[in-house]
């Protein structure tokens, strides 16, 4: 299912040296095309290589225009049928379109905290350099295995 | 100076540390080494780089709708090493595995705290896993997640723990250098932008080399647009193993591979619709095959004997009725959902669509369309089943990849360890992931939680080591002419022909992952052979491979975008060579149902219960295969039923 960019809705990123779309897909497939000479379409972006798509939707996800949608697999999938999201802050919307016209809709959380707040060592205690050894867990686990197993089990210690 | 595409600049850097790859194992390692580096009161310097973007780079990029290894408290360490060794058809490193068991679920408790979304029984919703709160467990080691934003989440820790100014993304790094004085040792690593005519030459003390598995080196069962639908992420060339392989690090059950069998088209899991949903495959006249067949399961004593048998045995239960013609391969949804609803309330019927639906949008949207194309609704229309193109990978379920040294404290033989946990036999090379080699079902939690570990004995190398000074053993000039030959080759030829794409005097890398997947595909056991091979068959494919290897070096790139395939093409065919050294070498049928010799169609534990481990010789371009001992460090008789 290559993704392909709406000609109406894309705006380039605003004329910006890379849009998100180029940054954030994971094979190099965006394009922005600056001077149309690729597409016809000057300062709007492409799907340069749509065979090597994995329709990840990263690009769909990320786009602040919502000009991106994915046309499913031309070789596989009869037409018709589309699947959109609408990815907010804390949860996802899907809208699926079958080729015979039913409709589903589905939102999904996608995470508990506020994007950004992470805060990765704030409560973890430190370090202690006595502890590199391999049978002292994590730096966070003070010493002791996350998970220590019966060691009966291993039967080449008897 | 700034570079131009004739002539690139180059950018040399040095630091004590540097992680190749962004997914999931690299961020585990960008997260644990912060705190041991300020334990250690010296000034270690990190640096991350990635071909893609963090945030969705790697195999977790679009999402997963499960987390696949969370120990829990109800299972052993050892209870997990035991599923993955029979899993993997007996011949893993228990060693590994259990190091992972014991580690893997602190990970899991990151994820929630940071705030993956992680599915609870009912009266512990807002009881995190850490405080004992139960999870919903689609099977014994997995659970339920709402992950559309798994990876972004894990980026984010990752991102803020390293610090965004020692992250580079969208460099590829492309070969990996040895010291000068000591070509045991790793001293460097080069590669070029993506996005500006740039050359970047590391040099460091350690290395953690995460960058995935090896997907489209067969030819799929899509070739037109849906070339990209493939089960991995299409962006995993098999760097890995190439650039450990060249680097001189010894390679580990590289024969392995992983044929999963999935929704036909879409490749959307089938996980939670066994294991969640309790439905059954079944042949094309609703025979069940897995009953049907079950005395196939004693020709592999012991693995086809387990509670649980092996994932190849399952694929060779199913692949008798499509060869016997009885196909297609359905999951029997109708009838799952059918036996489900009958004990739900409209509003239960209701959520359990949903969670039918958020298991392919989670992680495999593809297959959403597919089934909205087709006007599948999986209550009213059962859906096609197929055994996928082969894929290599170690942390899915496969085991290939690097050998790596193990910890000490489990009674491991003493030739599985040399001091520090997940380096290669190359000084300094550590990997983590997909790149550890002989282990498996890792997946998203162990590649983090196995990425910490390599972080951990990389700090301990860099101190050890405080006073040793990297030198690249081949001259910078060298190196980066060698990464542009491919822009160089075309500048240097394309107006020869007026279509560009058709020139003797190149290979466009298109062009050559077509004829790498061809060959892999028809000699070396892909979907064209079902799956079989013989020795005769291999010949042809080495030979083939030897001149594809040749005309490598004649690959184009008419932008950044093509060197960049020009690269993973190059990463693929070493790869691909590798597997096929292996299958070669190894003079049996493993795993049934992932690939037949069919000259030595059995599992033959009496000789080839082992290892089989190799390494390359850059300077001759040749393999070489060798046995190395199995031994069990945890019992394996309670798998029995």
């Amino acid at each position: 299912m290559p993704t392909f960019v709406r000609t109406e809705k894309c705006d380039g990123c605003k004329g910006q040296d890379r849009t998100a779309c180029m940054y954030i897909c994971p094979h190099d497939l965006m394009k922005l095309d600056k001077d149309g000479s690729e597409t016809g379409h000057a300062m709007k972006s492409f799907n340069q290589e749509p065979e090597q798509c994995w329709e990840c939707y990263s690009c769909i996800k990320i786009c602040p225009q919502n000009a991106i949608e994915a046309r499913a697999y031309a070789d596989i999938v009869p037409m018709g049928g589309s699947v959109q999201p609408l990815r907010g802050t804390d949860s996802i919307m899907w809208t699926i379109k079958f080729r015979n016209g039913t409709m589903k809709r589905f939102k999904f959380p996608i995470r508990t905290t506020p994007e950004g707040s992470i805060q990765p060592y704030e409560g973890k205690p430190k370090a202690d350099m006595a502890n590199i050894k391999e049978d002292k867990g994590f730096f966070n686990n003070e010493g002791k295995l996350p998970y220590e197993g019966n060691r009966d089990e291993l039967i080449l210690l008897k | 100076m700034s570079g131009t595409f004739e002539n690139p600049e180059v950018i040399e850097e040095s630091c004590d540390i540097l992680l190749i790859g962004g997914g999931m194992g690299a961020c585990g390692a960008a997260y644990e080494l912060g705190p041991w580096i300020e334990a250690s009161g010296e000034n270690i310097s990190v640096k991350l780089v990635d071909k893609a973007a963090m945030d969705r780079s790697g195999a977790v990029a679009q999402g997963l709708s499960a987390i696949n290894t969370y120990i829990g408290t109800e299972q052993d360490p050892a209870d997990y090493a035991r599923m993955v060794s029979n899993d993997l058809m007996g011949i893993t490193r228990d060693d590994l595995a259990y190091d992972l068991g014991r580690h893997v679920d602190d990970s899991v408790h990151l994820f929630e705290e940071w705030g993956l979304p992680i599915w609870k029984q009912p009266g512990d919703e807002n009881k995190p896993l850490a405080e004992g709160g139960m999870p919903v467990r689609s099977g014994k080691w997995q659970i339920m997640i709402n992950g559309e934003s798994y990876k972004w989440i894990v980026a984010e820790a990752a991102k803020k723990a390293l610090g965004t100014e020692n992250i580079q993304e969208r460099v590829f790094i492309v070969k990996l250098v040895n010291d000068k004085n000591d070509p045991s040792r790793i001293a460097g690593a080069v590669g070029f932008s993506t996005r500006e005519n740039k050359i970047h030459v590391y040099t460091f003390k350690a290395c953690l080399l995460v960058c995935g598995g090896a997907v489209n080196i067969f030819r799929p069962r899509s070739v037109g647009e849906g070339t990209g639908r493939a089960w991995y992420p299409v962006w995993n060339a098999g760097s890995t193993y190439s650039m450990a392989a060249e680097a001189g690090a010894e390679l580990t059950m590289m024969e392995n591979r992983f044929v999963p069998a999935r929704f036909k088209d879409g490749y959307g899991p089938v996980g939670a619709w066994f294991l969640l949903f309790k439905a059954k495959a079944t042949n094309a006249f609703g025979e069940v095959y897995m009953d049907k067949n079950k005395e196939l399961l004693n020709d592999y004593p012991p693995y086809g004997l387990a509670k649980v048998p092996a994932s190849c045995l399952r694929n060779h239960l199913m692949m008798k009725e499509m060869r016997e013609g009885r196909g297609p391969i359905y999951m029997d949804t109708v009838t799952a959902l059918g036996d489900l609803a009958k004990t739900m309330t409209p509003k239960e019927i209701k959520h359990l669509e949903a969670e039918a639906w958020e298991d392919f949008l989670d992680m495999c949207i593809g297959q959403a369309g597919v089934w909205a194309g087709e006007n599948i609704e999986p209550e009213k229309t059962n859906s096609e089943l197929m055994p996928t193109e082969p894929y290599l990978l170690g942390s899915h379920s496969g085991c290939c990849g690097i050998w790596v040294s193990g910890p000490t404290d489990i009674g491991a033989p003493e030739s599985w360890s040399w001091g520090y946990r997940s380096m290669t036999t190359v000084k300094g090379l550590f990997t983590a992931a997909d790149g550890v080699g002989a282990s498996g079902h890792k997946f998203s939690s162990g590649s983090h939680a196995e990425g910490r570990l390599a972080a951990k004995a990389m700090v301990q190398y860099v101190l050890d080591n405080k006073d040793w000074t990297p030198e690249l053993d081949t001259p910078v000039e060298e190196l980066t002419s060698d990464i542009y030959a491919p822009v160089r080759t075309y500048l240097e030829h394309k107006d020869y022909s007026t279509a560009i794409d058709v020139n003797p005097n190149y290979i466009t890398p298109r062009m050559l992952q077509f004829r790498l997947q061809k060959m892999m595909d028809e000699y070396v056991a892909g979907v064209a052979t079902h799956y079989q091979t013989n020795a005769k068959m291999l010949d042809v494919a080495e030979h083939k491979l030897g001149m594809l290897k040749e005309d490598a070096k004649k690959m184009r790139a008419k932008d950044l975008h093509e060197l960049l395939r020009a690269w993973e093409n190059y990463h693929r065919i070493l790869t691909a060579e590798a597997h096929m050294k292996h299958i070669q070498f190894r003079e049996e049928s493993r795993y049934p149902g992932f690939y037949y010799r069919m000259d030595f169609n059995i599992v033959d534990e009496e000789n080839w219960k082992c290892f089989v481990n190799s390494t390359y010789d850059k300077a001759t371009q040749t393999w070489n295969c060798f046995k190395v001992e199995h031994v069990d460090v945890v019992d394996k008789t309670q798998l029995m039923k």
